[in-house]
């Protein structure tokens, strides 16, 4: 800590005050949901005036929550494709690009970063309007095409990270002991990487487990998906088992989380 | 990995081409058409967005909206991010955690925490109504205030983790030599920790800025249906109108702005690092 001079302490009183209200509005919502999820109330009232768990007994009940579990199971089975998808194409070309001052490859990663920046209501659209034209049906396959377009990008940043931090000596030595370059990916690159590619599989599955704007142009009755179907459940009439379902989201979150910051920390890669 | 690595590059090259460009580039065709073939074309729905007060009042609202966003997430982020560099370990990790975990749960469980935050029977107005600084609850649901207040939770890990990443390759000395030659706190922070911060805050600009405008599930169940916002009339157009066209046109009219805005803070954070 800095010493401070009496002079400085109004601003680093101000800036204290500031950080503290930051944390405050950070933290306080995911916390309040949490606790609004076992309210007795039928109302959003807070604070809960009694509680109980009957949202996520009914939440959990096959039949009366029976679209809300196909809408999270397309869901999650759509982010599994695409994380695998997403992280394997980041792999390849982080290896291509991380390592390379050549133009092209600088060129090539701005290319690949550009969905972060582009609204991705736009890109939702585009997607319904390409596929229509092409004459394509709504299905499991094309969200799974439009989420890793959105997801690659996240896995990218995380093994470009790592795989620039790879000493070209290394597999420089493993070529010349005559491995095959797959064989050097195996057994030298990817242990050398793989932290970097679980958080990057990680990111890419939370990114498509929360797409909405692809989603919401892309998925049809038989691929309804949870953000969609939550988003009608608050739309419409107001329903507190949207409560519980979050209460179940921030507690897987903050699990993953937990258990990704052991094994790779997570926390590290994302704060840059 | 000797001169064929470009090769690698090439199957998300081929995945974006056909997934990415080409999609982007038929959005932008459909914009022109008059018919579903592309027989023909026309710029009527150009003229109606950007000719109609009313659709060129949404474009503003957007706009304003993102740019409200970002000085609120700056307002509260650059304090915390300030903390977290002079913090020790435990409160630096509990920052971090902080920051990560709401980006890790669904925006759509964001929106709902707001709802409940901000409903008659939320957590502000009972706080308003037990304490007697109103008697009858104020309306914050479907009001841009209230909007703002959920996007500055909603989008400030956006801004609160590249300020912490710009702020921790600052070296602790140099703000203890600057104290220990008499500047003050203030000018310290103008003048030392500001200019090694602004790539930070610009980055963090730019991703508040692209995901505010852009939010369509917080601007749609907190902002409501009275506050046109792009994104909602997009998605009105496309799905509910089917008039795919003006869809088309005010999609690119918010990714044109969104662009614009990226690019001028990127040529800013250029021109802060020359």
């Amino acid at each position: 800590m800095m010493r401070l001079a009496a002079r400085d302490r109004p601003l680093a009183l101000l800036i204290l005050a500031l950080a503290a209200i930051g944390l405050l509005v950070l933290a306080g919502p995911v916390l309040i949901v949490l606790l609004t999820s076992f309210t007795t109330s039928q109302a959003l009232r807070f604070p809960p005036p009694g509680l109980t768990l009957r949202w996520y007994a009914e939440l959990f009940d096959a039949t009366r929550s029976a679209q809300i579990h196909r809408a999270a199971l397309n869901s999650l089975a759509v982010a599994a494709c695409t994380a695998a998808i997403a992280t394997a194409l980041a792999t390849a070309a982080a290896l291509a690009i991380s390592r390379s001052r050549a133009t092209w490859a600088r060129f090539a990663e701005g290319a690949f970063l550009a969905p972060l920046v582009l609204p991705g209501i736009a890109y939702g659209l585009a997607t319904l309007m390409f596929f229509s034209w092409l004459r394509l049906p709504p299905s499991f396959l094309l969200l799974v095409a439009g989420h890793a377009i959105i997801a690659t990008p996240f896995a990218l940043r995380t093994v470009g990270a790592s795989a620039a931090g790879l000493d070209p000596a290394l597999l420089e030595s493993s070529a010349s002991l005559g491995a095959s370059p797959w064989r050097t990916f195996r057994r030298v690159i990817l242990p050398l990487i793989l932290p970097g590619v679980a958080a990057g599989g990680f990111l890419s599955f939370v990114s498509s487990l929360d797409n909405v704007p692809v989603s919401l142009f892309l998925s049809s009755a038989g691929t309804d998906m949870l953000p969609i179907r939550l988003w009608g459940m608050m739309e419409s009439a107001l329903d507190v088992r949207v409560a519980a379902a979050s209460g179940v989201l921030v507690a897987v979150a903050f699990l993953l989380l937990v258990v990704m910051d052991r094994a790779v920390g997570l926390v590290r890669r994302m704060a840059g | 990995m000797g001169e064929g690595a470009w090769k690698l590059a090439v199957p998300l090259g081929l995945a974006q081409f056909s997934f990415f460009l080409a999609p982007l580039l038929l959005l932008a065709a459909t914009s022109f058409a008059t018919d579903e073939n592309f027989s023909q074309f026309s710029v009527q729905a150009w003229l109606d967005v950007l000719g109609d007060s009313f659709h060129l009042g949404a474009v503003l609202n957007t706009l304003r909206l993102g740019a409200l966003a970002v000085l609120a997430t700056m307002l509260l982020a650059v304090p915390l991010a300030l903390l977290h560099m002079v913090a020790g370990p435990g409160l630096k990790k509990i920052i971090l955690l902080a920051a990560v975990l709401p980006l890790l749960t669904s925006v759509v469980v964001r929106t709902f925490a707001w709802i409940v935050i901000l409903g008659r029977e939320g957590v502000i107005n009972t706080a308003l109504l037990s304490t007697g600084i109103v008697s009858s609850p104020v309306a914050l649901l479907q009001t841009e205030p209230g909007l703002i207040l959920a996007l500055t939770q909603i989008e400030m890990p956006l801004m609160l983790l590249p300020l912490i990443a710009a702020l921790a390759r600052i070296d602790p000395s140099l703000l203890d030599a600057s104290s220990a030659l008499g500047a003050s706190l203030f000018r310290t922070l103008r003048k030392v920790v500001l200019p090694l911060a602004l790539p930070g805050l610009l980055a963090g600009a730019t991703l508040v800025f692209a995901s505010a405008a852009t939010a369509f599930i917080s601007q749609s169940v907190i902002g409501g249906g009275r506050l046109a916002y792009l994104p909602a009339l997009v998605w009105q157009q496309a799905m509910v109108v089917f008039n795919w066209p003006l869809a088309a046109a005010m999609a690119l009219t918010l990714m044109g702005s969104v662009l614009a805005v990226a690019a001028a803070l990127s040529a800013l954070a250029r021109g802060a690092q020359a």
